[in-house]
């Protein structure tokens, strides 16, 4: 089992209004899995995304990752995990815009203390596995949409962690280049990557294996 | 962390707003400039007062009329000064063997007249002893000596000031010259001496102290200068002189002794607090210069907000974030106090060529002080900042516009 989600709620509180996102969701996801949460804007799907990132804490629940009690840990090793297990790609692609590709992709190294010419040596690799090492000294901004986020899922490789997390991948590319970005995806899960995305569109959510959707803070279908 | 890469991310930020980033060091720059300015100008009027009093003569003890009290101030209406009188010297000098010469000093300016050429000198009269004591040297003719003085001989060792002006280029040796209405014979020429503590030396008489006396018809002192044998003799020789004139004037301590090294040591005080003072004004613009780099710091955490966010989604930790902007602060503040050590050593090397009135001295410690001074400026200014961008939270930070 690599991830054991068991009753999470998540609470925001804005001023003296409590606004519960997540309601008790019940999840368990195993290694090589390729999951789609689907879902309304607003359902909390990104939120449960972000929970499952480490980027955000739950408000109450169980959450383990790899057996490791999520709760328990300090926002440092929250952190680590992030950094080593966890891989984000963003719907805007979040890229630095002062740096060129190659520098993107070896930001979570610099962060893993990795020697600088490993570093260039396995951001190469995963430029080229991402079909992006003809580009590699450009800055997003000479990028197209859909390069950009292909640098985005080498970053996201770079530190070969065991999950890839995408919230709307495709949200902000054309059809021709959400479809390249998903069979990048397709083949990565076929290489053995878990890969969790979420997505409004059925036509991206059906390349999954397993689609989850979340209504109003509790799952609706597709989960345990 | 990878402190090279925080560096180059540092250089990067700072070089992609270039001018942004001049203005913001400007505060450093010019209060460090001006604190290593004023520094140096202060130590320059401390060393030039220095060698100035070096050259006049050392282990001096000066015997001026009238008490000055150290706690109350001058005594207001007491005028009735015993005044020194001649007789005081040579008791002085009788009754202490720390002391070398003890010269009877008679002071005032009158005009001077050869032929169609007149000015107003100072005049001093003085014994044989005192040209020893003040390290004076002559270039031509002679001293005054002990009999010049005991017959109150009409004779003047006249200063090059003196000569050019009222003398012109003729020898003036054996020259007679008109002082008050009495006619004085020049024996001897000064060696030129310059200006000390804005005093012209070479515009300066010398006669004995008993013609003098005649000349401004008095019988009191202006003070007797006296030389110590040595250094480590000055206060045994103080407390003597002391002793002999209370005894002397009834029991009454009613004149004052100080030391020329008193006098150096009182004026360099006062000189260091100035510096002191003046540098510490300078100080202020530093720490406006500091506010200047926590405002450009707080803009720039704000504007890379998203980048903060991503950071720490790929594994940035709160002190990496910390670390980086606390970073850009100091080098901020350093290449801006760096800057301003060289303005401040430039500003001190040309001053004195265009004011040459204006000594200067470059000193180390204002330089290391400026120097770590815009350092920790940096840090200090520069934590608030980095708290705040390290404690952001990376789901808010990502999705900001």
């Amino acid at each position: 089992m690599l991830i054991h989600l068991s009753d999470i709620r998540k609470t925001y509180v804005l001023g003296t209004v409590a606004l519960e996102v997540l309601k008790g969701i019940d999840l368990d996801i195993e290694k090589g899995d390729f999951i789609a949460i689907m879902g309304a804007s607003g359902s909390g799907k990104s939120t449960l995304l972000n929970i499952i990132g480490c980027l955000d804490r739950h408000t109450s629940g169980m959450y383990h990752f790899e057996d490791i009690d999520i709760a328990k840990r300090s926002d440092d090793e929250l952190a680590e995990i992030r950094n080593k297990r966890v891989g984000f790609v963003f719907q805007t692609f979040n890229l630095l815009p002062r740096f060129p590709a190659l520098k993107n992709v070896e930001l979570p190294m610099i962060y893993s203390s990795i020697p600088s010419n490993e570093r260039r040596d396995k951001a190469l690799e995963m430029l080229k596995k991402v079909g992006m090492s003809h580009r590699i000294e450009h800055k997003p901004s000479e990028l197209s949409g859909g390069e950009q986020q292909r640098v985005a899922i080498a970053r996201a490789l770079v530190m070969q962690p065991q999950i890839i997390l995408a919230d709307e991948p495709t949200g902000n590319l054309d059809s021709s280049s959400g479809k390249e970005i998903m069979n990048i995806f397709k083949e990565l899960n076929s290489e053995g990557v878990t890969i969790i995305l979420v997505t409004h569109e059925a036509a991206i959510a059906k390349d999954a294996k397993r689609i989850i959707t979340i209504k109003d803070g509790v799952c609706d279908s597709g989960c345990n | 962390m990878d402190v090279i890469e925080v560096l180059r991310v540092s250089r990067d930020s700072i070089m992609s707003n270039r001018i942004r980033a001049f203005l913001t060091t400007l505060g450093v720059i010019i209060g460090v400039t001006a604190v290593i300015l004023l520094v140096s100008i202060g130590e320059g009027a401390r060393r030039y007062i220095q060698t100035e009093f070096s050259g006049l003569g050392s282990n001096i003890l000066i015997v001026v009329p009238g008490k000055t009290s150290k706690e109350g101030g001058t005594h207001m209406g007491t005028s009735a000064v015993r005044k020194l009188v001649y007789d005081d010297a040579l008791l002085i000098k009788k009754r202490s063997r720390h002391i070398q010469h003890s010269v009877p000093v008679v002071a005032g300016t009158s005009l001077i007249k050869h032929g169609s050429k007149s000015r107003s000198t100072y005049i001093i009269g003085v014994t044989e002893d005192y040209f020893e004591a003040r390290s004076l040297t002559i270039d031509s003719g002679r001293f005054i000596n002990t009999s010049d003085v005991d017959s109150g001989r009409n004779v003047a060792v006249i200063g090059r000031t003196v000569k050019k002006e009222i003398l012109g280029e003729a020898n003036p040796l054996g020259a007679l010259i008109t002082i008050g209405s009495t006619k004085y014979r020049v024996i001897g020429l000064m060696a030129p001496k310059g200006v000390t503590l804005g005093f012209d030396i070479d515009d300066i008489i010398f006669i004995p102290t008993t013609s003098a006396q005649v000349l401004f018809d008095t019988d009191s002192l202006f003070n007797i200068t006296v030389k110590v044998r040595s250094e480590e003799e000055i206060t045994a020789a103080k407390n003597e002189i002391k002793e002999t004139l209370i005894k002397k004037h009834a029991g009454e301590e009613d004149f004052t002794v100080f030391s020329q090294d008193e006098m150096l040591a009182t004026m360099e005080k006062i000189l260091k607090i100035m510096t002191a003072v003046l540098a510490g004004i300078a100080a202020i613009s530093l720490i406006v210069g500091g506010i200047g780099i926590m405002n450009i710091m707080l803009v720039s955490v704000k504007e890379r907000t998203r980048e903060i966010g991503l950071r720490k989604a790929v594994g940035a930790k709160n002190r990496d974030i910390l670390f980086q902007f606390i970073t850009e602060a100091v080098a901020l503040s350093l290449v801006g106090g760096l800057i301003g050590i060289l303005c401040g050593m430039a500003f001190t090397w040309v001053i004195p060529l265009f004011i040459p009135s204006l000594p200067t001295s470059l000193s180390a410690w204002a330089i290391f002080l400026a120097f770590f001074f815009s350092m920790s400026i940096g840090v200090f200014f520069g934590v608030y900042p980095a708290k705040k961008a390290a404690g952001m939270d990376p789901i808010t930070a990502l999705r900001y516009e």
